[in-house]
């Protein structure tokens, strides 16, 4: 027996529901604060109609086992994120300030509590 | 479309619909970006979604975690014909939580797959289509309640021991998604074994209908590991980029030599007349039927044609949800504004 009926058809036959596929159900991303105190985390991202059904998706996604104790989704499309190929010159100048860190200072060993 | 976004602030976190990134400038700056690329992952850091990377090894990564990702949703089918059936209350429970991490899993993947370029529309089409290949595994059926045992013992047993590696893999989204997925999917395993155990524990028929689950699934559960590694066309490539940590032999091999022991407990025999321990400990199997594994992979399998048309039937009966959602929420939308 055939798996299947012939690509051509199977798209003729199939075209309609695929067409209406490439829904309008934006992407959003989701974050999950695991309990009280932490900060919320991102974990993925979902489909969905409008921003409560995101929330809702989130839930049975990404909170089954109950993962988390507050959510945050937000489009996708709306994150604004610095470009990885920029990351060496966009974040340099940090890396000759060692003076910002506590270690750069040698503090005679007699003084404590600091 | 790719470098002008950058700037503008659109920078989709998942890259989710954007189109494929610009040719490289040049062959020199191609293979210094390989070797930073190739260095990267050979200093063991992860490989992210905004990150150059090799055509080969995004085409090859949308291709296994979409396949995947396919596998989840349609391994959802076997197991579900069963939930109206199963024995108890709490069997039926636990088979509804199951079923609905599979279909979790598959989110988490096709999740996992949009951050390398490609719309979920189009992976779900390339399924529904079926161009897609999703996990042999699948088309075979599920004719009696050991059966749903047999599955969770040893294809969820099989599949913890390919995916166990991959929430090593190079590439960040399916390293994490493959984390949540092994955690969830030990309780698959353990479900399986106890109901397998009860079956193997109750009375002579049940203990027939144990025995017979498992010669069923024995070898398909074997198969499920992939060709034997002479015959493999994606290992080497996939090695040196850290998609794939174990080659199929290796890991089909841990995979027997857990479980012979197990089978052993419940008093069940493997259907292998030549399977014996060797003398370094490992358990050697007879040889597999490749060409029924080859067959069933072509499309030829026992369920291959009632799966997709599953989903297709499934897929076409919630047009009407998706399409209310997108008006309901344009609704809603329009009276915020007004």
């Amino acid at each position: 027996m055939r798996p299947s009926a012939p690509r051509v058809q199977s798209l003729k036959v199939y075209g309609a529901i695929a067409m209406t596929l490439p829904h309008d159900w934006a992407l959003y991303e989701v974050f999950v604060r695991a309990k009280r105190g932490l900060d919320h985390k991102h974990v993925g991202s979902l489909h969905a109609a409008d921003a409560a059904m995101a929330i809702e998706h989130a839930r049975d996604l990404y909170t089954r086992r109950q993962e988390g104790v507050s959510l945050w989704v937000v489009k996708s499309a709306d994150i604004v994120a610095s470009a990885p190929e920029d990351a060496a010159a966009f974040f340099d100048p940090a890396e000759d300030k060692i003076y910002r860190h506590p270690t750069f200072y040698d503090i005679p060993k007699d003084v404590e509590t600091l | 479309m790719w470098p002008k976004v950058r700037n503008g602030g659109e920078w989709m976190y998942t890259q989710g619909l954007l189109e494929a990134p610009p040719k490289a400038a040049s062959a020199v700056e191609d293979s210094e970006r390989m070797a930073r690329f190739q260095a990267r992952i050979d200093a063991e850091e992860k490989i992210e979604p905004k990150d150059w990377m090799p055509e080969a090894y995004r085409q090859t990564l949308i291709r296994q975690i979409s396949q995947h990702a396919h596998s989840e949703i349609v391994g959802m089918l076997p197991e579900g014909h069963w939930i109206s059936r199963a024995p108890s209350l709490l069997r039926k429970s636990i088979l509804i939580a199951k079923v609905q991490d599979e279909g979790g899993h598959g989110a988490y993947l096709y999740s996992a797959a949009e951050t390398l370029g490609i719309a979920r529309s189009e992976l779900i089409e390339q399924l529904l289509s079926g161009r897609a290949k999703y996990s042999s595994i699948f088309n075979y059926p599920t004719p009696t309640w050991a059966d749903v045992a047999a599955i969770g013992w040893l294809v969820d047993g099989a599949a913890i021991m390919n995916q166990v590696p991959l929430c090593r893999c190079s590439y960040g989204p399916y390293a994490r998604a493959m984390v949540r997925v092994c955690k969830e999917e030990s309780f698959h395993q353990r479900q399986g074994y106890h109901a397998m155990l009860s079956l193997a524990r109750g009375t002579p028929a049940q203990q027939r209908m144990a025995q017979d689950a498992l010669n069923r699934w024995w070898w398909p559960a074997l198969m499920m590991f992939g060709p034997p590694d002479t015959a493999s066309q994606h290992t080497a490539l996939s090695v040196r980029w850290k998609i794939k940590r174990f080659t199929n032999d290796e890991l089909r091999q841990k995979f027997v030599d857990f479980t012979v022991p197990q089978a052993q407990f419940l008093g069940l025999m493997v259907p292998d007349t030549q399977l014996h321990q060797a003398e370094d400990g490992h358990y050697q199997t007879g040889p597999l039927d490749w060409s029924e594994f080859n067959a069933v992979l072509k499309g030829n399998g026992p369920c291959n044609a009632e799966r997709i048309a599953e989903r297709r039937e499934a897929h076409a009966a919630g047009a009407w949800v998706r399409e209310a959602a997108i008006a309901h929420a344009a609704k809603r939308a329009a009276r915020a504004v007004a």
